[in-house]
């Protein structure tokens, strides 16, 4: 048997091979190697995000002070949010789907392994995009009826005194990009052209790996895994998914509509020529509100997970759970206009919009009340993620029920565009999904290294976190209320804002110095930590019935589940007055497992790795870069070159032959040579069409 | 680095769908349920400045070529029919038909485009209506437009069938699910076109 005679006819490239070194992620289509680059990734944004947060809190810390320029302030604080919610939160959110989703629902990858690398590599290519405003855009004053400082007499040429003004040549509309300040008018340079359409790459991103996700939660589970049998986590992702199937569609368009007008002479935010800012306002926060839920729906779900293990019981009311996740990602649709009370609605709307509103305190509350419920009586171990856990719960109240102040519009109308606004959707974003994600970090850190996180340094940097995010956080709400303008570039000393000020920025760096603890735990246990075994946690779900660092293949005997929290009940069963009762064989099962989970009976197909994902995300920034520069004659160019790799690449993946035949020539050396799944077979058509949201 | 020998015939775990719909075919479902989104925001949008009036003349409603439309619609909707046609060829296993119709099918797409084309062409040259005539037109371009952009795309997926389907001699199995799928894909764009045709020409009255 040759391995030329079993070849098909259509094979024209060699499918890539190797398994290790660069071109091995490169070219990867394991879900779990593409859930590390995205947490890589995203972590590595996050770091650029919070030295922008620091910069912001150096130059806040004092009265009139001019370590920024005005631009360069600007420019930081549409970055830093940016960052945190399109290259951070969303993409580590990813992360996590993408490595824990196949394991907790029992498969061996994603409905669409060539897809979801394709989702992966558009992602990074349009956040590098995205940050190269730093170095192509361009950020001139407003085009002013003066002719040439601008309409905005605040804001001096050149953005004013003060420093770091090299800055200043990025986005500075604010992370929800308000029209006609984002337009053309106002905004002539090219950094928001790099802001609109690297928000459309990250955003195809995302569309992509929704649909990948919801087809795999549809059609990959394993043979028992009923839909409320799944981990809530795994319910949480599909409801993200969701989320962002409906409300990414229409941020398209909104950032289209921006592109136009900014690069093709459409009028449809210039207010003087009949078009309507409002409509923007709109349009994003028809986004906008659905993505917050998008945030924060995989950190609640992390947090589901964690309570139950570190309690021993349970989690209370599950479907409860589950329900009300989905409850928020539907009211979530309903409730946008309340980010625009200030913005001339009428009455109507206001009340309409205030009702909604406070009717996804309803489905919130009852996650709350279920997690407490969940470690009421229960036989609570404070290890690290557990700590991060409760503190997601604690800190996520708090920002919740400062949000309902929102709902009541009197209220709102003093608290918008206040400091007031920047503590809340700190206290849901960073008290929230990121202490779910770091919970999550710890908590599922043995399922990609095989070792423990040490837990005094996680507990000293869950202090560091804690106290340094309430210092920063807390203060807000005062200086909010004390009438300190959010996005304001300087303050009078007079106004006796300064001392919570410093504060605050005392807190900034106590978080900063919690992260370089939690950087420092991540390497050293990644080399030396503890090793974790099978079971580090005692836990319920399926993930861990599989030895750690998780196998290529994830289960080497396709799972069955039999119920809820299957694994619980492999090692537990109920005495008389329903008190788990550990098996007298439960450590045998255990060993059990991972020798079974090492040892697999039967050869495994895997999906094989392709060089044309990374290819064609490669052609959609030069795209991009096209349209920005679309006047001159590079630009144009720029557009074909993009389209013919992209579409080179699409025709590659389409006549990509599935199935690399066993090399049986290659002799002793026993690479894993991955075959295509008959499942994982996904065509060229869905990727034609997964392009259209991008010309 | 496990040392399993991988055997090209063994299981394929996984390959069974807890829904019972092919993967790729829930795939397309699933983000056709995104594609509509896409295009109630443009329509929304047209309609939202359509009837604003007091801005620069002429707005689309005004000079609309309805008849002219009405028959590019219907040619695009015969092609729904062509589609279908070549879907039912294909269970049947008449290659020949089915290729047949693919080719029809992306011939009526071709010639919806042609109409569009002109109509473009002929709103810009003979009644000066641009992009950066009113909102309303801007409005009527882009959602026209990215239309236009749906079809193309369903002309090159229907060719690339088509000439898959020569070069092989018909179509494998594979490929007819492909063809289901761009048959799915074609007939959203059918039914978007059906809405736009609707309450973007028919029933859009031009502001007073």
């Amino acid at each position: 048997m040759t391995a030329t005679a079993e070849r098909p006819s259509t094979t024209i490239f060699r499918r890539p091979r190797s398994t290790e070194g660069i071109w091995s992620w490169i070219t990867t289509v394991d879900h779990k190697k593409i859930g590390i680059m995205y947490g890589y990734a995203a972590f590595f944004f996050f770091l650029l995000g919070g030295i922008e947060a620091l910069l912001l809190r150096i130059h806040l810390a004092q009265a009139n002070s001019e370590f920024l320029t005005a631009g360069a302030y600007n420019a930081l604080f549409t970055m830093h949010g940016t960052t945190m919610i399109f290259l951070f939160v969303m993409p580590v959110s990813a992360a996590f789907i993408n490595y824990m989703l196949p394991l907790l629902i029992g498969a061996r990858d994603v409905a669409f392994p060539r897809l979801n690398a394709l989702s992966w590599w558009i992602f990074v290519f349009g956040g590098i995009f995205l940050y190269s405003t730093f170095i192509f855009g361009t950020s001139l004053a407003p085009i002013g009826v003066d002719g040439v400082g601008g309409i905005d007499g605040n804001l001096p040429p050149g953005g004013g005194p003060g420093g770091f003004n090299f800055l200043a040549d990025s986005p500075d509309g604010g992370w929800f990009g308000y029209q006609p300040n984002a337009g053309p008018l106002y905004s002539s340079g090219t950094a928001l052209d790099f802001w609109a359409l690297g928000l459309q790459i990250l955003g195809l991103a995302s569309l992509i790996s929704s649909v990948n996700f919801i087809v795999t939660v549809f059609n990959m589970r394993a043979v028992g895994m009923r839909l409320l049998r799944m981990p809530v986590f795994a319910w949480m992702a599909t409801v993200t998914s969701f989320l962002l199937l409906f409300s990414l569609p229409i941020i398209a368009v909104a950032l289209f509509m921006v592109t136009f007008d900014r690069q093709f002479g459409t009028l449809f935010f210039l207010a003087s020529e009949g078009g309507d800012p409002i409509l923007w306002q709109h349009l994003f926060w028809l986004f906008g509100h659905p993505e917050v839920y998008i945030l924060i729906l995989p950190a609640m779900g992390i947090v589901s997970e964690v309570l139950p293990v570190f309690s021993k019981k349970p989690l209370f009311g599950y479907s409860a759970v589950v329900f009300a996740g989905a409850a928020i990602a539907f009211l979530g649709f309903g409730v946008w206009a309340h980010h625009m009370f200030a913005s001339g609605i009428t009455p109507v709307a206001q009340a309409a919009f205030g009702l909604a509103t406070m009717t996804i305190a309803i489905p919130t509350g009852i996650k709350i009340f279920n997690w407490l419920g969940t470690m009421w009586m229960g036989k609570i171990r404070l290890n690290t993620p557990m700590l991060f856990a409760i503190g997601f719960v604690a800190m996520f109240t708090i920002g919740g029920l400062s949000g309902v102040t929102h709902a009541i519009v009197p209220s709102d109308w003093q608290q918008t565009d206040t400091y007031y606004i920047v503590a809340h959707f700190h206290y849901v974003l960073f008290g929230g999904a990121i202490f779910g994600i770091f919970a999550g970090l710890y908590y599922w850190f043995p399922k990609l290294s095989g070792r423990v996180m040490d837990d005094r340094l996680g507990k000293v940097h869950f202090w560091l976190m804690m106290i340094g995010f309430n210092l920063t956080f807390a203060p807000m709400h005062w200086l909010g209320l004390q009438g300190m303008v959010r996005r304001t570039w300087k303050y009078a000393p007079e106004t006796g804002l300064e001392p919570w000020n410093v504060a605050v920025s005392i807190g900034a760096f106590i978080i900063a110095l919690g992260i370089l603890v939690f950087m420092y735990n991540w390497w050293a246990s990644r080399r030396s930590g503890e090793l974790s075994g099978l079971d580090p946690w005692d836990a319920r779900t399926i993930e861990w019935t599989i030895p750690n660092p998780t196998p290529e293949y994830n289960f080497a005997v396709a799972p069955t589940v039999a119920r809820l929290d299957h694994f619980w009940h492999l090692k537990y069963d109920e005495d008389d007055e329903g008190r788990a009762v550990r098996k007298p064989d439960a450590d045998e099962i255990i060993s059990e497992l991972e020798y079974n989970g090492l040892n697999p009976a039967t050869p495994i197909h895997l999906p094989a790795p392709s060089y044309f994902p990374v290819l064609m995300a490669l052609g959609i920034p030069i795209i991009a870069y096209g349209i920005i520069y679309h006047e001159a004659l590079w630009g144009k160019i720029a557009i074909a070159v993009g389209a013919l790799i992209s579409l080179s690449a699409l025709i590659g993946w389409g006549i990509e032959p599935l199935e690399e035949p066993h090399a049986a020539d290659e002799g002793e050396h026993d690479e894993v040579e991955a075959e295509l799944v008959a499942t994982a077979g996904e065509e060229a058509v869905m990727d034609v069409d997964g392009e259209e949201d991008d010309e | 680095m496990t040392d399993i020998i991988h055997e090209p015939e063994l299981d394929h775990h996984g390959e069974h769908e807890s829904t019972g719909i092919e993967n790729r075919k829930l795939g397309m479902w699933i983000f056709l349920s995104s594609e509509f989104l896409f295009f109630g925001a443009l329509i929304s949008n047209y309609l939202l400045y359509s009837n604003r009036g007091g801005f620069p003349s002429p707005y689309p409603a005004e000079i609309y070529d309805i008849p002219f439309t009405s028959v590019s619609s219907f040619v695009l909707l015969m092609s729904s029919l062509t589609m279908v046609l070549a879907h039912n060829a294909l269970s049947r296993d008449d290659q020949n038909g089915a290729r047949t119709w693919l080719f029809a099918t992306a011939a009526l797409g071709s010639v919806f485009l042609g109409g569009q084309v002109f109509e473009f062409t002929d709103f810009v040259v003979e009644y000066g209506m641009t992009l950066s005539t009113n909102p309303a037109a801007s409005a009527f371009y882009l959602l026209t437009g990215f239309h236009g952009a749906h079809v193309a795309i369903g002309v090159i997926m229907l060719l690339s069938l088509w000439g898959i389907s020569r070069r092989q001699g018909g179509l494998s199995e594979k490929h007819g699910l492909n063809l289901e799928l761009v048959g799915l894909y074609w007939h959203f764009v059918d039914i978007i076109w059906i809405v736009i045709f609707t309450v973007v020409y028919l029933l859009s009255i031009p502001p007073v």
